[in-house]
């Protein structure tokens, strides 16, 4: 046992950052699309459905962690799901309790967090391996990666498709907004060119250590 | 046509409120499982199948639910229900139809954890839709899904022969074409409408 | 039965009792937690709901003050207080503690899927004085106007809705007319390029008075007046 303790290996800011950059869950794994696309028309809509994702991850990963040797592997995804829900149903009167318009704004997506990929595959890939505090700084980590996702397409669509940042108009009168950026076509199209604009750029970086390597 | 009409209550979750393209339930199957057209048939059917059990376990759920004044446990309730539904159609299926099993099998634990199933659930109770309503809607979403997905797998089986750039393969062009469905879907918005 | 058969099945079922116990432990603590978030929360989302509820009557019955909510059930309107089944009627009091008006929802299929919207009814001048949309997923841009337009707004300023002299129905049903055709003070006067929404509007509004109207203004003594000297909603706390 004081073995294993030793190997594993310590909290770094590379346990955060991995799911921030380079695991990021929505645009290097292509995890929990739906709310992705579905909440992502206003930049508030998606600040706050990342907050309520990292909520749950991090929630679940705590207790998950916690309970990890005493939950049965045969039943232990019907556990993570239970206490996914728990978390969520948390999140769900808690937003309705800060605002109703927001809750309205989000809809059932704010339920259906509990069949994020996203989250049961950090519980049954990490929480449930890990210790407490590490859990929690990985979840942290994945929840603002995927926070920092919702609000690259949340930002844009609401400028293109609104004319407007969280609410206040931030072109003249004269500009006539791309509606369809905020109708559910504009979150496929903003989404792929994130994809787009990603993959540009890491076949620089590889061209660029290509020619690095060949001088 | 009257809004609570089976036939209207199909029609918008079947095309006029596309389960995937409108109201984005679904999106993962949709990119991940659309390579194929038979696998994508495969899924979609699966889901078809899940949707009908939840969407039944979903109804008389809420009634005890509502009898019992719990409201707050719904999603708790529904979820575990519907996992455990799913598991025991997968080995009664093993057991008595294993040619259906092996087309179908190896999706039904996947569909679990798709979001058009619980969607399907909570938006019926949203709606108050009573038993045979609810039966039109999860049948609507599920050939909605399957709508969907086919056409999706058989844009992408075509696109297998073309000259795609580098940087656009795999998900990139995914997500275009599934914007330009969606597109395409919106045209059938206002098909309810006075 | 052998040794190892056993001592298999015995291991078994404890493995199986300690699965069960682990699952009603985790049960319970889901269980409490969700309890408690509930408990907590419950005050504040009535009050947000309340809130909403207030700041919308308000809204469509511009001279009320206070508000109380009342139910009709059979044809029959009582408080809220006695029971709360039946179609939700909300009375606004204007600020001498008179009935300034009474507000009701009503709903039908827009464009994309269903709206719905509280409309307020003065009975004085038998007219609608004001909507507010509550749900829409009408196209931004277009459907939306319903509620952005000003002009088509301006049109539920002083909507009539006045009953034939059976208290039956309508005298004229609410209609929508093509934009720029409106001649009647009974017509809403469409947005170009969203006639679909515009009418959806007209459509509630008509269904909603044609069967709320008959039964419920011949009753509105029911409704008493209410004391001046409170301040907004607190009529309606507990």
């Amino acid at each position: 046992m004081s073995n294993k303790r030793i190997k594993e290996a310590p909290i770094t800011m590379d346990t955060f950052l991995k799911g921030v950059w380079e695991e990021n869950p929505v645009f290097v794994m292509l995890l929990g699309m739906c709310p992705v696309l579905a909440v992502t028309n206003s930049t508030i809509n998606a600040l706050a459905m990342g907050i309520a994702t990292t909520f749950v991850l991090v929630g679940s990963g705590a207790l998950i962690s916690l309970l990890r040797h005493t939950i049965p592997r045969q039943v232990r995804i019907a556990t993570y799901i239970i206490i996914i829900a728990t978390f969520v149903t948390i999140v769900d009167y808690v937003i309705q309790a800060v605002s109703l318009e927001l809750y309205n704004a989000l809809g059932a997506f704010i339920q259906l967090i509990v069949v994020n990929c996203m989250i049961l595959g950090r519980a049954e890939s990490y929480a449930s391996k890990n210790r407490i505090t590490k859990s929690i700084v990985s979840a942290l980590g994945m929840g603002t990666g995927f926070t920092v996702a919702l609000l690259c397409l949340g930002t844009v669509r609401e400028i293109l498709g609104a004319g407007t940042l969280l609410g206040f108009p931030i072109f003249g009168a004269d500009f006539e907004p791309w509606v369809i950026m905020i109708l559910p076509p504009g979150g496929f199209f903003v989404l792929g060119s994130w994809l787009l604009i990603f993959a540009l750029l890491k076949q620089r970086k590889t061209k660029m250590e290509g020619l690095a390597r060949a001088r | 046509m009257p809004a609570d009409s089976l036939t209207f209550i199909f029609l918008n979750a079947l095309i006029i409120n596309n389960f995937v393209l409108a109201s984005f339930l679904g999106i993962c199957p949709f990119l991940g499982v659309s390579g194929k057209l038979n696998t994508a048939f495969s899924m979609g059917l699966a889901t078809t199948l899940v949707m009908l059990i939840s969407s039944v376990c979903a109804y008389f759920i809420n009634m005890l639910l509502v009898e019992f004044d719990i409201e707050f446990l719904r999603l708790i309730a529904y979820i575990a229900v519907i996992a455990s539904a799913v598991q025991l159609v997968e080995m009664s299926m093993k057991k008595f139809s294993p040619a259906l099993f092996r087309a179908l099998g190896i999706f039904l634990p996947l569909i679990t954890t798709n979001c058009a199933i619980l969607g399907l659930a909570l938006f019926q109770t949203y709606r108050e839709y009573n038993f045979s309503q609810s039966l039109a809607y999860s049948l609507g979403a599920g050939g909605g899904f399957i709508i969907a997905i086919m056409l999706m797998a058989g844009l992408r089986e075509k696109l297998e022969l073309a000259d795609v750039p580098g940087i656009a393969q795999g998900a990139a062009m995914t997500l275009m074409l599934g914007g330009i469905l969606s597109l395409i879907f919106m045209g059938f918005s206002g098909m309810g409408g006075a | 039965m052998n040794q190892t058969s056993q001592t298999e099945q015995q291991r078994s079922y404890q493995n199986s009792s300690a699965m069960i116990m682990t699952l009603t432990l985790i049960a319970t603590i889901s269980g409490l937690l969700v309890v408690i978030a509930v408990e907590l929360t419950r005050p504040l989302i009535a009050e947000n709901q309340r809130i909403a509820v207030e700041q919308a009557i308000f809204q469509v019955l511009p001279d009320a003050q206070q508000w109380r909510e009342y139910r009709l059930n059979n044809r029959e309107l009582h408080s809220v207080d006695e029971s709360d089944d039946g179609i939700a009627i909300y009375a606004g009091f204007n600020q001498y503690g008179r009935l300034s008006g009474i507000a009701a929802e009503a709903s039908a299929q827009g464009y994309s899927d269903v709206i719905r919207l509280l409309y307020g009814y003065n009975p004085a001048c038998e007219c609608i004085t004001g909507i507010k949309v509550l749900k829409s997923t009408e196209t931004p841009g277009l459907g939306d106007k319903i509620y952005k337009d000003l002009d088509f707004i301006a049109n539920f300023k002083a909507l009539l809705a006045r009953l034939n002299s059976e208290h039956s129905a309508l005298e004229n049903g609410i209609v929508t007319v093509k934009h720029g055709h409106k001649s009647k003070p009974w017509q809403i006067d469409a947005i170009s390029g969203a006639t679909v929404s515009s009418r959806a509007v007209g459509k509630a509004l008509n269904d909603s008075t044609q069967y709320l109207l008959p039964r419920v203004v011949d009753q509105l003594a029911v409704i008493k007046p209410v004391d001046p000297a409170q301040s907004n909603g607190d009529a309606n706390s507990e």
